[in-house]
C-alpha cells in the first residue's frame, strides 16, 4: 500500500514536471511568437485569415494561428476563456457590447499607449462613433475592425410601380403605409421583412432603435425599467402591428439571415437591417433585381436619425503573455495598409467597412459600393451611442443597453416580443411580463431596491 | 509479481498472512486493471456532476460586477418560482411524449409496408431509414427553409393549393412543428428496431394461424403485436432518453420560441448558461433537469430490463 501512494505520488508528480515544463517553455522561451486568434466565421474575417501570409512575411518572428468560431459559439468561448483567465487566446474579436463591460472587469488590455505612439496605424482616421464604441472612458480597448449601422434596402421597381417615392430618411408612419400598398398576398410579396426570431442580438435590435425614436426608452436615470411607460408602448405596438400586418408571413422565426433570402428573392418591398448586409444583397439578389434596390436611411419618429451603430474589434486579453507581438496583429488588422491589401487581393467588395474615413475615399471602393458608400457613412456619423433616445438614459449603445445584465433582460423580452409577433399572446401581455421580469432582475442585481 | 509481493510485504511483518487475507489481495489484483478504466468514467462523468452541484449553490454570473458569492439553496428556489422553468418542464414532458408516440406510430405504419415483399423494397428501405443519418441540424434548416416556410417551402404551398391558404407553421403552431420534425427523424429509428421485430416473427406461426382461419388483422392483433411488445418498448425507452435532451431542432426552427412555446430543459439550461452566463442559476437547472430524466428513465428501464433477463419475455 504504501509503495503504491509512492508510485502514484512519483507518477503525479512527473506528469505536472512535465506539464508545467511543456507549459513554460512554450509560453516564454518559444521563437518565434506564435498568437492565437479568436475570429468569428464571417467572409470578412475570413479573407483576413487568408492574407495572414502578408502580415508574417512582414513580421517574421510572429506566427498567428487562427480559431474560427460562429458567432454565436465565438461569445461563449471567448468570454470563459477571460473570465476564467485561462489565457488561451492572445486576440479575441468581440462586438460592441463587450468592450466596455469587459474593460471595466479588467478583463482586456488598454490599448491607447500603443495607439497613441504607432503614428502609422493612424487613430485620427477612425469614424469617430466607432472609436467611442469600442473605447471605455475615453481609452481605447479595442481596434475595429469593422463597423456598421442600419438602414432601409427597398425595391425601386415596385416603389416606381406604386407610384411612390422612398425620401432619404422616411419617417416609420411613411414606412407603414409603403407597406400597407406594396404588400401583395397573390405575387408573395411582403410589404416590409422585420427580424422576429427571439434573441437580443435578433428581433430587439430593430425594435429598440424603434423605441429610441419613438421617445421611447429601456431605463430612465434611477434605472427604472420604462417598457410600460407610453411611448415605448407605443413603439413596441406598432413594430409588432407592423409586421402582422404586412410584414413576411410565419415572422417569429425569421432572422436577417431569413430577410436577407427574401428580399434577394424578391418576396419582400422593404427590408430594415445592417449596412453590412447592402454588399450581400446586390450580390446575391435574383436576376434583373440587382439594378432595382435603392437604400434609404432608417425610419425616423421623435428623433433625426435612428440607425443603430454597432463594431466588431480586435482585443487583447491581458492574460496574453504577447502583449506587443498581439498590438502588431491588431494594429496591421485594422489598418489603411491592409484595406488596400484586401481590396486588391480579395476584391473592393470584401474590405471590411465602417471603420476608417480613408477607405471611404478610396476611389475602386467608391466605385464599388456607390449605391451604399455615403448612406452607409452617413448612417454611422449619425448615431449617437451616449444619447441614443429623446430623453436622457443612464446607459450607452443604441440598440441594446450596455449592462451586463441585458443578455438576460434582452432575452426574455425578446421572447415575449416574438410571442406577440406570432399572436400567442397580446401586446400588452407581452409589455406586463417583460417589465415584471426586467424589475425583478434590476432588484436582483442591486440596480433599484 | 515477484516485484509488488516484495515491496507490499516489509520484513517488519512478523504475523504471516492470513488466507482471507491473501484471497482479498487476489482480488484486487484481477480488479487492478479495470481500475484505470473506473478512475476515467468517474473523472469524466461523477466529477462534473460534483462540480455542477457545488456551483448550483453560488450566485455566479460570468459577466457580472459582483463577485461570486455563496447563496445556499437560493438558485433552486429560484427555479421553482421560475414561470418559464416551470413551463419548460411542461413542455419538454408534452413534446417528447408526442414526439416518441408520434415516432413509433409511423415507425410501425412504415415497417408494416417494408415488411412485405415487393420490387424495389431495398431502396425504399433505404430511403425510409435516412431521417435518421441526417444531421439534425441539417434536417432542422431544410425543414424551416424548405417545408415550414410559407414563402418557399412545400408545405405553405401545398396546403394553398388545396385551398387551406398558407399556414403560419412556427408561428402558429410551434410546439406541432418541432414534434412533426423530430417525429420525423426519430420514425426511422422505430422503423429499424421494429421491422428487425416483425422479421423474427417466426413464419410457421402466420402459416398455422392462416390455416385456422385468422386474417391478417387478427394474426396481427393477437400474434405479431404481443410479439412486438418488446421491441416498442425498447424503442420508446431508447427514443425518449434522446429525445428528452432534443436541442438541434428548437435552436435551429424557433430559438425556443415564441413567448418559450418551444423552450425545453436543455434549451433553457443552455440559454441560462450560454446566453446570460447565469452558471449558478445554469447549475441548479442542470441538476434539476437531472432528477426528472432519471425519474423519468428508471421506470422505463425496470421495464426494459425484464427483456434481457427473460430473454424475450413476450
Amino acid at each position: 500500500m504504501v509503495s503504491q501512494a509512492k508510485l502514484r505520488s512519483l507518477t503525479l508528480s512527473v506528469a505536472l514536471a512535465v506539464a508545467s515544463g511543456a507549459g513554460f517553455s512554450t509560453l516564454a522561451y518559444s521563437e518565434p511568437v506564435t498568437l492565437t486568434v479568436a475570429l468569428a466565421a464571417n467572409p470578412q474575417m475570413q479573407t483576413a485569415a487568408n492574407l495572414i501570409g502578408n502580415f508574417e512575411q512582414k513580421y517574421p518572428d510572429i506566427k498567428v494561428r487562427f480559431q474560427t468560431l460562429p458567432e454565436n459559439q465565438l461569445r461563449p468561448a471567448v468570454l470563459k476563456d477571460v473570465a476564467t483567465k485561462s489565457g488561451q487566446y492572445d486576440v479575441v474579436m468581440i462586438g460592441a457590447y463587450e468592450v466596455p463591460l469587459w474593460a471595466q472587469k479588467g478583463w482586456i488590455t488598454d490599448l491607447s499607449t500603443y495607439a497613441n505612439s504607432d503614428t502609422a496605424w493612424n487613430q485620427a482616421d477612425l469614424l469617430k462613433p466607432i472609436r467611442n464604441l469600442v473605447s471605455y472612458q475615453g481609452k481605447l480597448f479595442a481596434t475595429p475592425f469593422y463597423g456598421s449601422s442600419s438602414f432601409v434596402f427597398y425595391r425601386k421597381d415596385l416603389f416606381a410601380k406604386a407610384g411612390l417615392t422612398m425620401p432619404q430618411t422616411p419617417t416609420w408612419d411613411q414606412v407603414a403605409q409603403y407597406a400597407a400598398k406594396l404588400d401583395n398576398k397573390s405575387t408573395g410579396v411582403a410589404g416590409i421583412c422585420l427580424r422576429g426570431v427571439p434573441g437580443w442580438g435578433q428581433n430587439l435590435a430593430p425594435l429598440t432603435t424603434v423605441i429610441n425614436t419613438f421617445g421611447g426608452r429601456w431605463f430612465d436615470q434611477k434605472w427604472q425599467p420604462q417598457l410600460s411607460e407610453t411611448k415605448t408602448k407605443a413603439a413596441i405596438t406598432f413594430y409588432v402591428n407592423l409586421l402582422r400586418e404586412h410584414g413576411q408571413p410565419d415572422a417569429a422565426k425569421d432572422g436577417w439571415q431569413e430577410c436577407l433570402q427574401l428580399f434577394t428573392q424578391g418576396h419582400a418591398a422593404m427590408w430594415y437591417d445592417d449596412t453590412v448586409f447592402a454588399g450581400p444583397v446586390l450580390e446575391q439578389a435574383a436576376p434583373g433585381l440587382k439594378d432595382n434596390i435603392g437604400f434609404a436611411m432608417a425610419p425616423v419618429n421623435a428623433t433625426k436619425a435612428s440607425g443603430w451603430l454597432w463594431a466588431w474589434g480586435l482585443a487583447i486579453p491581458k492574460t496574453s503573455r504577447n502583449q506587443e507581438a498581439a498590438w502588431k496583429l491588431i494594429a496591421w488588422l485594422t489598418s489603411p495598409e491592409y484595406i488596400k491589401l484586401a481590396g486588391t487581393k480579395a476584391g473592393w467588395d470584401q474590405v471590411p467597412p465602417g471603420s476608417r474615413t480613408s477607405t471611404y475615399q478610396i476611389p475602386e471602393y467608391k466605385k464599388a459600393t456607390v449605391a451604399f458608400g455615403d448612406l452607409t457613412l452617413a448612417s454611422i456619423n449619425a448615431a449617437d451611442p451616449l444619447h441614443p433616445t429623446v430623453m436622457p438614459v443612464p446607459y450607452t449603445g443604441v440598440q441594446y443597453v450596455d449592462i451586463p445584465e441585458f443578455e438576460q433582460i434582452g432575452d426574455f423580452t425578446s421572447q415575449q416580443l416574438a410571442g406577440a409577433i406570432s399572436a400567442q399572446i397580446t401586446v400588452d401581455q407581452a409589455i406586463d411580463a417583460s417589465q415584471k421580469k426586467i424589475v425583478d432582475i434590476m432588484q436582483d442585481s442591486g440596480y433599484t431596491k | 509479481m515477484s516485484y509488488s509481493s516484495v515491496t507490499t510485504a516489509p520484513p517488519k511483518v512478523a504475523q504471516p498472512m492470513t488466507d482471507g487475507k491473501r484471497k482479498q489481495l487476489n482480488v484486487w489484483r484481477l480488479r487492478a486493471p479495470l481500475l484505470p478504466a473506473l478512475l476515467v468514467v468517474i473523472a469524466v462523468t461523477q466529477a462534473p456532476f460534483v462540480i455542477t452541484l457545488y456551483y448550483s449553490l453560488f450566485r455566479w454570473n460570468l459577466v457580472s460586477t459582483s463577485a461570486r458569492r455563496f447563496v445556499g439553496i437560493r438558485n433552486y428556489l429560484g427555479a421553482v418560482t421560475d414561470p418559464v422553468f416551470l413551463k419548460a418542464i411542461a413542455n419538454t414532458a408534452g413534446m417528447t411524449l408526442s414526439i416518441v408516440a408520434g415516432a413509433i406510430v409511423i415507425g410501425t405504419l412504415l415497417a408494416l409496408g417494408l415488411h412485405r415483399n415487393f420490387r424495389g423494397r431495398g431502396i425504399a428501405r433505404t430511403l425510409a431509414i435516412t431521417p435518421f443519418f441526417v444531421m439534425p441540424v441539417a434536417a432542422a434548416l431544410f425543414w424551416k427553409a424548405g417545408l415550414f416556410d410559407p414563402t418557399f417551402g412545400l408545405l405553405g404551398w401545398s396546403t394553398a393549393a388545396l385551398g387551406l391558404g398558407k399556414i403560419n407553421w412556427v408561428s402558429e403552431y410551434p410546439r406541432l412543428s418541432i414534434v412533426i420534425l423530430t417525429a420525423w427523424q426519430w420514425s426511422s429509428f422505430a422503423l429499424l428496431i421494429l421491422l428487425a421485430g416483425m422479421q423474427s416473427f417466426p413464419v410457421e406461426v402466420t402459416e398455422a394461424a392462416a390455416i385456422d382461419g385468422a386474417g391478417r388483422w387478427l394474426t396481427f392483433r393477437r400474434l405479431m403485436l404481443p410479439h412486438l411488445r418488446p421491441f416498442f418498448e425498447l424503442t420508446a425507452l431508447l427514443a425518449s432518453m434522446y429525445v428528452l435532451e432534443n436541442f438541434a431542432a428548437i435552436a435551429t426552427l424557433t430559438a425556443g420560441g415564441p413567448a418559450y412555446a418551444t423552450t425545453n430543459l436543455s434549451y433553457y439550461v443552455y440559454l441560462e448558461a450560454f446566453s446570460a452566463f447565469d452558471l449558478g442559476q445554469a447549475s441548479a437547472y442542470g441538476i434539476i433537469s437531472l432528477a426528472i430524466a432519471i425519474a423519468l428513465v428508471m421506470p422505463m428501464l425496470k421495464v426494459v430490463a425484464g427483456i434481457f433477463r427473460t430473454g424475450g419475455r413476450a
